[in-house]
């Protein structure tokens, strides 16, 4: 990624004026002019040796003690601390500190099913480093010649607390129905027995609070054919009426989802998913004229840049 | 000149026909002139030609390479790739003049070179860099003998092509008698830019493994060994992290369909200098039915020991004599670590003759013995390898393989049904970790007892029906009488994240701590203890000094430049820290360095300098 080079870059336009000064180096440390840089050339008659494996002969003297103290410094006498102000920085950068946008994909998909057929977006994607980064997240449904069904925004601060979890916070805001915006709280990684795990608590502008638990496992059949079972639970402290929504457990969704990776970052999958609204959730479903249990039959793409 | 003196019968057929023929033919001087810096059009040529003297000029510039029908940009040094040879002689001072004709910063390290830090060419250590359209010398007056080699240490540009072989003839007589030499420089080809593998290695675990454990899989892992993976999140696959088919392994810049072929007359002794100048990958290198004797590691000599077989890691250099007595073809080959790929050449008594290649083995898998316990089964092998009965090899002389069925289904991942079950294998207990390691989301794993592994052959090779090197067998050709007991001794844990690929020194990236170096005094004695915390093998690199390897061969302790610390493991070094200025000190799996996996050594000024 370029992402890599631009320190690379930064560290041209940093630095116009470096010290490329030959009369310096044509002769070697002999002619250096500052006192750390004419040492090297000390008597380094005890290495003639050294091809053939011998270890220098043992000193007399006692190790004096490590007497540096501050930041690496040494290059700085000779090629000028400016020039090495820079490109230490270009280094440091370079090694460790690389910055990725990473935008994923998870379920882009078409959803045959009783009655209008439909579809589905599961995006999400991130920018930062290692340790901190700024996750996005982006989920809505709908069936075809309906409004959006439900739609959805999160912005999140995401910090790496343990080898396979972040813990996000954030916003969540709604972009279908009526009007929400959340405040989120959650956590995201891999558990033991390699399940991706999303879970999340959403505390509504309204006062509402819900969750949600994702969980994804990869079964590989081939190098590039995975099978993967896919869990979803929504729960609600409370009866959400406007949003249809019945406290205790809202829904569960159960997919099983065939996906070929004709590259890593490209994958077309086929798949089932059968959901169900429980409770005072499948309720309202019924009194608004629909099934509480659907069940869809997905064709779809996952990919990731 | 530094060649002239030298027997023309050892100096001929350096390199391979080809670049002799290329070389022969004065190659256009398109490098030389700029006129390929910062396009990308210039076809690069294979390596490799040969420059010595008292001036010598190196133009990095862009170019184009291809080999197996792939091509992409790459970088070459005097429009080849491997760049040329560099050949120096001890005592005999030289200028080495670097022209980058980039339109990006770039720089050369003199890999395993004694020479004033500020000459070392690491960028931010040692010197600023080199910028576009700049030039930067080098004065050299070598103080050693041996093989080495050369490369970028600017970004990425040692993954496309920026690095090349550096002999030092001794002052004196060598030691090693050898009649023909030839290089074998390992390296990788691919045509995804270097930028793009680091991204997918960050946000995508094994995304280059086509090794991967799957439900129709031939491991020999049972359905609980299985699951006790799962459990850790880790991979028994999890052994290079590039490999084949992204990597097209190359020997001497030519891949396996690019037909290398080496020379060689019937009875003579051949030298070949074996270095891995790849970005990531360790190589299995064997000549079926033809034995090596090792004389030289990491340029330093050592008492000639007898191998079919030897791992080398990335950065690590071996001297070999060969000696085939009939004419045919001896296959070089240089399996992949992972076993998804070979580099091949033919050691050929005949122009066209081309060697039969031993098929891939089957891929090995990691083992208890990896996660750092202790497990006499493990392979890690207190014992040098057994020599085996050869007899059978002795009609390999044609390049036959050597019969491996004994191997084929012996993968050292099932020494792990001995492995204990139960649920309260701690796989992360960083209590066990000193105070100096930084605990966090970058520590995947501890190692729970790590054991020095350096009696241990490489993975995968452990149970190989034949002789291979590990380090004990390795002893410094002379003894060393004054040999100093360390007076400090130190331990650096290396550390890693596999799922979120974080590479770091003591849980900490250089990028956290670059301005906090490790510090040694002027002369000071070191015994540094390096604990390898992580699943994979890591070749750690020291700029500057040789180290002694601490593998039980007292006064013959070998000097190396470059250390592989097995998986879970531990291996030790003494250091004289006698070359005063800061020193880059890193692993050197190109994409692990650069994830964090490096840290600045400062070598304190003599009293009374500073």
């Amino acid at each position: 990624m370029r992402l890599i080079s631009a320190s690379l870059a930064a560290m041209i336009a940093a630095t116009p004026a470096l010290a490329q000064d030959h009369n310096q180096m044509d002769h070697g440390a002999s002619k250096m002019p500052a006192a750390p840089e004419a040492e090297p050339a000390v008597d380094h008659s005890k290495m003639d040796h050294d091809a053939m494996g011998h270890a220098p002969p043992a000193s007399p003297q006692a190790s004096p003690a490590n007497n540096l103290t501050g930041p690496p410094d040494a290059a700085d006498a000779i090629w000028g601390a400016e020039a090495m102000r820079a490109s230490r920085k270009a280094l440091y950068q370079d090694h460790g500190d690389i910055q990725i946008l990473w935008v994923q994909g998870d379920r882009l998909e078409y959803r045959a099913r009783q009655g209008n057929d439909g579809y589905l977006w599961d995006v999400q994607g991130y920018y930062g480093g290692d340790i901190n980064k700024f996750w996005f997240k982006s989920e809505g449904e709908g069936s075809f010649g309906e409004p959006v069904e439900s739609a959805e925004a999160q912005a999140l601060y995401s910090r790496a607390i343990a080898p396979f979890f972040d813990l996000q916070a954030g916003i969540r805001q709604d972009l279908a129905g009526p009007e929400r915006t959340h405040a989120v709280i959650g956590v995201q990684g891999l558990m033991p027995y390699m399940f991706e795990v999303d879970a999340a608590a959403f505390l509504s502008t309204k006062g509402d609070l819900t969750a949600r638990i994702e969980a994804e496992y990869d079964q590989r059949l081939s190098q590039r054919l995975t099978l993967q079972p896919r869990a979803e639970i929504n729960l609600s402290a409370q009866e959400i009426p406007e949003l249809g929504i019945g406290s205790g457990i809202d829904n569960i969704e159960l997919g099983l989802r065939l996906r070929y990776e004709i590259a890593r970052e490209f994958a077309p999958y086929v798949g089932i998913e059968q959901e169900w609204k429980l409770g005072g959730s499948g309720d309202f479903a019924r009194l608004a004229g629909e099934d509480a249990s659907v069940t869809n039959y997905v064709v779809g793409v996952r990919f990731w840049f | 000149m530094t060649k002239s003196n030298l027997p023309l019968s050892r100096r001929r057929m350096i390199g391979s026909l080809a670049a002799l023929s290329s070389a022969a033919a004065l190659p256009l001087p398109a490098w030389a002139t700029g006129k390929m810096g910062g396009q990308m059009g210039g076809a690069v040529r294979k390596g490799i030609h040969e420059l010595s003297g008292a001036q010598i000029d190196l133009h990095i510039a862009d170019g184009s390479f291809g080999t197996g029908g792939r091509s992409s940009h790459a970088i070459a040094v005097n429009g080849t790739v491997p760049g040329p040879l560099i050949r120096l002689k001890e005592g005999e001072q030289t200028l080495l003049s670097v022209h980058n004709m980039l339109n990006v910063d770039s720089s050369v390290h003199w890999h395993g070179l004694l020479l004033p830090f500020q000459f070392d060419g690491v960028p931010g250590i040692s010197f600023p860099g080199i910028k576009p359209g700049a030039r930067f010398d080098v004065p050299l007056t070598p103080r050693q003998s041996g093989t080495y080699w050369w490369h970028s240490h600017s970004g990425l540009q040692e993954q496309v092509g920026h690095y090349g072989p550096i002999i030092i003839d001794p002052a004196g007589p060598d030691p090693v008698q050898y009649d023909r030499e030839h290089i074998i420089l390992l390296s990788e080809f691919t045509p995804i830019h270097p930028h793009s593998i680091m991204k997918k290695l960050k946000v995508s675990e094994g995304y280059f493994s086509m090794q991967k454990t799957s439900a129709t899989d031939d491991y020999p892992l049972s359905a609980e060994q299985r699951r006790m993976w799962g459990r850790m999140r880790m991979m028994p696959t999890d052994i290079a992290d590039v490999s084949a088919p992204t990597y097209s392994y190359l020997i001497n810049g030519h891949g396996p369909e690019d037909g290398l072929e080496l020379p060689y007359e019937p009875g003579e002794r051949v030298r070949l200098r074996i270095i891995n100048g790849s970005a990531m990958t360790f190589f299995n290198v064997r000549l079926p039915g033809l034995p090596m004797t090792v004389v030289q590691a990491d340029g330093q000599n050592v008492q000639p020991v007898e191998v079919d077989e030897l791992q080398i890691g990335v950065a690590e250099t071996y001297d070999v004599i060969v000696t085939p007595t009939e004419a045919g073809a001896f296959a070089i080959a240089a399996e992949s670590m992972d076993r998804s790929g070979m580099a091949q050449a033919s050691l050929t008594s005949r122009p066209g003759r081309k060697a039969a290649f031993p098929a891939l083995r089957d891929p090995p898998l990691l083992s208890m013995a990896d996660m750092g316990m202790d497990h006499g089964g493990g392979g890690g092998g207190a014992e040098p390898a057994e020599p085996m009965d050869h007899s059978k090899m002795d009609h390999a002389a044609m390049g036959h393989a050597v019969p491996e069925a004994a191997s084929a289904d012996a993968h050292s991942g099932h020494d792990m049904a001995a492995m204990d079950m139960s649920d309260g294998m701690a796989m992360r207990d960083t209590s066990l970790l000193p105070a100096s390691v930084k605990i966090g989301p970058g520590i995947d794993m501890v190692a729970i007892s790590p054991q020095d592994r350096t009696g241990y052959p490489g993975l995968g090779l452990d149970d190989a029906p034949h002789r291979v090197l590990n380090y004990r067998l390795l002893k410094s050709l002379e003894m060393d009488h004054g040999k100093r007991a360390p007076d400090r001794e130190m331990e650096l844990h290396l550390t890693g994240n596999m799922e979120r690929y974080m590479w770091s020194f003591d849980g900490k990236k250089f990028s956290a701590v670059g301005d906090d170096p490790i510090r040694f005094g002027h002369d000071e004695r070191v015994r540094m203890k390096l604990v390898n915390d992580t699943m994979m093998a890591h070749p750690i690199h020291l700029h500057g000094m040789f180290f002694e390897l601490v593998n039980g061969q007292g006064h013959h302790q070998p000097k190396k430049h470059t250390v592989i610390v097995q998986p879970g493991s531990s291996a030790t070094f003494d250091v004289t820290t006698d070359e005063p200025g800061d020193w880059a000190f890193h692993c050197h799996l190109l994409y692990h360095m650069h994830a964090g996996m490096m840290q600045t050594v400062s070598v304190a000024f003599p009293e009374g300098a500073a």
